[in-house]
């Protein structure tokens, strides 16, 4: 696209840039500032004058400095070679930037987002005269040994295939095709650009009823997320929403991670790229950096990227799903968003609303949890996107705005609470706070899968863990003296429930990931522990034998003992369990 | 092309060109109208009445009106007879290895009536963010020979940890001490202590040099001080300042550096003044919404990067106001670091020193520094089980608090003397005490020899042999 003058600066604060003499310049339109070609984008446009805000530090920007149109919004390339690598806000690669300007990051770089030059083996899956329309698959290449990228028509396209190219090696702007449509020939590359604002079109919704698996015990077994679902992750800091982040991004069975540092940590993205290239996913048996794409804009960079960098991400796992995989989308932190949102309205002197986030703020983030879904894409194949947004409410106060407006649209709420993060019980979720509307969707599939008693063995061990809260009550209140046996051993199985079932050590090579069958087992070996106590102590059994078993053990570390390939030792320990049982009543009563 | 030459040739001519008189003067800010063209964040000097150079830098920028903000201050300037001169360059600031064993004030200006070192190289004192893919992941364990640092809360080489105290605690005692104990197991390398001081008081910067002074460290030692009596905008420039030479340090002269900025809470309030001044928007608390992408800015500029031995390790104290955890300041802080650790009055008050609050502290690089090879094997699992034993001490108290100790269970009774046994033998220890790794993790495992066996649920059945019951 050729360059063009569309106007000069006026006055300069921070990363918002007023305009002036603007002649021909379109709403949302990706300009270049100054001389050292900054990158910014058209966000409000007035007469003569319009607002631009910048995705680079603006040091040294002056009035009067020209302003370059490039005729296209702010879009994303798409094409083989996303996977593996790691961008900024605004789809720069990391390691070319580093590449060209060392180990700082200058300003007005200007990389291409895709490798231009190397060749990848384009396989056509169409022939000559096929009928295709927008979205449609023409060919594939393998990207990864786990990801077969499939070349997809852009929406926007439809006709007759006039030409395709036969297998070989391609650059990614080579063309591989021409398709006839009714304005004349296309020709289509392996790459396309996509506005990150806008949605990419699909044929139709689908209903939610899959479980995203993720590994996670307290998520899986208590408050499980539907492939195409929304969820929200707040805590305040040191809560552990990045470890539980990590945690899902690296075991959750999606096809692609595409993984959004927005306004966090440098260290964090660092640790990332060092260690998913060396985790192995459980289920292909590939690195995990092989179905993973970064997006890092780390705190101190700068802040209109870090708006940016939702929709980026959002936009390359829409890309994905269309093809037909199931992408989930990890955001930490949204609220680091919604600031720079903050930040940016400040700047502009818009008039603010509560807690001074401008008052567009929850239909931005309706907009963003929204692009989430399980859908028939254009192409006829099933795709799907999650969205696991963090929220770092100041304070660690769920009642503040990011985090209230973000409940309205999340179906699914895995509150981290302080005091657990403060015992160091880990994942931090809440069971009393936490909440997921999936439940009854995925319900069928669990049964299916894991076993047939699976909601009711969850209702089970839910109702106990809402029966301690009350007994908790009562013992702050009396002493736990004051509590008979019968009901000292529901706070006895719950304790046992939290420390052997809902903490889980993302460090140990067994306990990190737990299988559904291994988590489905050993909730029911808590659970017959509590019902065949329970008949004991109501004979007269008292707790501390119980608790005395060897056998109680082995519950608490079976976590750490029973690999997911050998679930026979659970049945094991079940047996166990009963034997011991029936032992300890045979020698008191 | 010819058009744009000539419009970078007009700006270099510009550079330089003075002004006389200004059109307004509010607080630190002083406004300028009809100047050329003038950069944003540009270096601007400011030369009083009395002929005297204060620098300055570009707030905001437009073709009618320019606010310059004057770091020394604003006493003393007339709206006739003061000249702006603009320089045409972002503030700079020479660095060099000859500076450490010297003090500056805040802008980097020699107080120590020595001459300014010859500058080896011009930096940016905003720096620049460091590329993700190059950084190295920090994993180099640091001994500080504080038990409740080294056990609990682990400081890693290339950390962030601020220290959340409260007026009157002694964070400076343990800043001071930490500097002075800090090592390495088994190597020796270059270190160096960059010390910013942003609005303290005289006695606290004098106790810092003298505490440098007796552990003869001050040849290694470079000083920026902008104390309580100095101009409250000059604060926001002296991290600043303070991180160029450290980057410096670490990154040209391949130093392991370590730089204690104290008190992060007074820059935040300049940062308030100014912007208050300027009539921008207010958020929790009147500090800007930039708070957090500011305090960012400085807390960043830490960590390793590839292919370089040298680093940076933050050590910045902030004093809670109201010991509120959840203010502004520590709050976004505490989003921003690796980690803190939190002091707790009440502990101070029992006599416990260092008063670092067991629970709400914490260490995010921990993991990946201990165990075996770098502390050792049974450490991750011991801090893990002291943190559980320890949590579930804090709700025995609470419900002895409530029914009275004496209708504690047997094994709560057990768990109160864990709690005070580990207080004052693990957490607290002499100002002047250097603990090995080893002696740390034995004292815990002492602790925990008071709880039974199976109330040990987080070390291995290994560990239990080998260190429990010793």
């Amino acid at each position: 696209m050729k360059e063009r003058i569309i106007g000069q600066v006026k006055r300069v604060n921070g990363p918002v840039i007023e305009a002036m003499g603007i002649t021909d310049a379109m709403m949302l339109e990706l300009v270049k500032v100054a001389d050292s070609r900054l990158i910014g984008e058209i966000i409000k446009l007035e007469g003569q004058n319009a607002v631009i805000q910048v995705y680079e530090d603006t040091t040294g920007v002056c009035p009067g400095d020209n302003i370059y149109g490039s005729g296209m919004p702010l879009s994303v390339e798409l094409g083989p070679g996303l996977i593996g690598t790691i961008y900024d806000g605004i789809q720069r690669p990391l390691e070319d930037i580093y590449k060209i300007s060392g180990h700082f990051i200058e300003k007005g770089i200007q990389v291409s987002s895709l490798n231009k030059d190397k060749q990848w083996c384009f396989v056509p899956e169409v022939n000559v005269g096929s009928l295709i329309s927008g979205g449609s698959i023409i060919g594939s290449v393998q990207e990864t040994e786990r990801i077969n990228h499939k070349i997809l028509i852009p929406p926007e396209v439809s006709g007759v295939v006039k030409s395709i190219s036969p297998k070989g090696d391609y650059k990614i702007t080579d063309t591989i095709a021409v398709v006839e449509t009714a304005d004349g020939d296309k020709n289509i590359t392996m790459v396309q650009n996509w506005h990150i604002r806008k949605p990419r079109p699909v044929k139709e919704r689908l209903p939610l009823n899959i479980p995203l698996v993720t590994g996670q015990r307290v998520i899986d077994t208590l408050f499980p997320i539907a492939k195409g679902g929304t969820v929200a992750i707040p805590g305040g800091f040191g809560t552990g929403k990045t470890m539980t982040q990590h945690a899902v991004a690296k075991w959750c069975d999606a096809d692609i991670i595409v993984y959004i540092g927005c306004g966090e940590r440098g260290n964090e993205m660092t640790d990332v790229l060092k260690e998913f290239p060396e985790l192995i996913d459980p289920r292909s048996g590939k690195s995990l950096m092989e179905r993973t794409v970064l997006i890092a804009n780390t705190s101190n960079m700068p802040v209109s990227a870090r708006e940016a960098s939702i929709y980026t991400g959002v936009t390359l796992a829409e890309y994905f799903r269309d093809m037909g995989y199931h992408v989930a989308v990890m955001a930490d932190s949204t609220s680091r968003w919604a600031e720079a949102l903050r930040e940016l309205s400040g700047r502009m002197e818009e008039m603010p609303a509560e807690e001074v986030f401008p008052a567009y703020l929850p239909t931005r983030i309706a907009e963003f949890y929204e692009r989430a879904g399980y859908m028939k894409t254009l192409s006829g194949k099933v795709g799907s996107v999650t969205l696991i947004g963090a929220v770092s409410p100041p304070g660690g106060d769920f009642s503040e705005p990011v985090t209230q407006h973000t409940k309205r649209f999340v179906r699914c709420f895995w509150g981290l609470d302080r005091q657990l993060a403060n015992a160091r019980h880990y994942p931090a979720i809440s069971w009393l706070d936490s909440y997921t509307e999936y439940l009854y969707d995925v319900i069928p599939w669990w049964e299916q899968n894991a076993g047939p008693t699976w909601s009711e063995d969850r209702a089970s061990i839910m109702e106990l863990l809402q029966k301690e809260v009350r007994l908790q009550q009562v013992v702050k209140l009396v002493g736990p003296d004051a509590l008979p046996d019968s009901q000292k051993f529901i706070i006895e199985v719950c304790t046992l429930f939290k420390n052997a079932f809902l903490q889980q050590n993302a460090f140990d090579n067994i306990d990190r990931y737990s299988s559904i069958e291994k988590q489905m087992k050993m909730l029911q070996v808590i659970l017959t522990y509590y019902k065949l106590g329970s008949e004991t102590i109501k004979r007269g059994i008292t707790l501390v034998k119980l608790k005395h078993m060897s056998v109680y053990q082995d519950i608490i570390k079976m976590k750490f003992n029973v690999p997911n390939e050998d679930l026979k030792l659970l049945d094991k320990l079940m047996a166990k369990l009963e034997r011991s049982m029936d032992q300890l009543e045979s020698t008191y009563v | 092309m010819s058009k744009i030459d000539m419009g970078e040739k007009q700006k270099k001519l510009k550079a330089g060109l003075e002004y006389i008189g200004v059109d307004r003067i509010d607080g630190p800010l002083v406004f300028i109208r009809k100047t050329h063209s003038v950069g944003y964040r540009e270096l601007v000097q400011c030369i009083d009445p009395h002929g005297n150079t204060r620098l300055g830098l570009v707030l905001d920028t437009s073709k009618d009106i320019v606010c310059v903000q004057v770091f020394e201050g604003t006493s003393g300037l007339t709206m006739p007879d003061t000249h702006i001169r603009f320089m045409g360059e972002p503030l700079k600031f020479g660095v060099s290895e000859k500076m450490l064993g010297r003090v500056f004030n805040g802008l980097g200006q020699p107080i120590d009536d020595g001459p300014m070192p010859v500058a080896e190289a011009e930096l940016d004192v905003n720096g620049m963010a460091i590329n993700p893919t190059a950084r190295e992941y920090p994993r180099d364990f640091i001994q500080t020979g504080i038990s409740v640092i080294d056990g609990m809360n682990t400081l890693i080489r290339g950390q962030k940890l601020p220290i959340f105290s409260g007026n009157g605690l002694p964070h400076n005692e343990l800043a001071a001490q930490i500097a002075r104990q800090a090592k390495i197991k088994g190597s020796k390398t270059n270190f160096a202590v960059v010390f910013a001081a942003m609005g303290v008081k005289n006695d606290v910067a004098r106790f810092f040099v003298k505490s440098f002074e007796e552990t003869g460290v001050l040849d290694n030692v470079a000083l920026f001080l902008s104390l309580a009596d100095d101009p409250s905008i000059e604060r926001t420039i002296t991290p600043r300042t303070a991180l160029t030479l450290a980057e410096h340090l670490a990154f040209n002269k391949n130093m392991h550096v370590l730089v204690i900025m104290t008190d992060v809470s007074n820059y935040c309030e300049s940062l308030r003044e100014i912007s208050t001044i300027r009539g921008e928007i207010p958020s929790r608390k009147g500090y800007p919404g930039y708070l957090y992408s500011d305090l960012a800015e400085l807390y960043e500029r830490s960590g390793m990067i590839k292919g370089f031995s040298g680093s940076i390790t933050q050590l910045p104290i902030l004093t809670m106001p109201n010991d509120d955890i959840s203010h502004p300041i520590p709050d976004l802080t505490g989003y921003i670091t690796e980690g803190q650790i939190v002091f707790e009055r009440e502990m101070y008050s029992r006599n416990i020193y260092p008063p670092v609050a067991g629970l709400p502290s914490l260490s995010r690089l921990m993991k990946d520094g201990i165990g075996d090879g770098m502390t050792r094997e049974d450490h991750p699992h011991l801090a893990s089980q002291l943190f559980a034993a320890y949590s579930y001490v804090k709700d025995v108290r609470n419900l002895a608090s409530v029914i009275g100790e004496e209708e504690l269970t047997p094994l709560d009774h057990q768990y109160m003397e864990f709690g005070e046994t580990f207080e004052k033998t693990f957490v607290s220890q002499k100002m002047n005490e250097d603990r090995t790794i080893e002696e740390t993790l034995n004292i815990g495992w002492r602790c925990l020899n008071i709880l039974p066996r199976e109330e040990l649920h987080r070390v291995t059945d290994e560990e239990i042999e080998k260190y429990y019951g010793r």
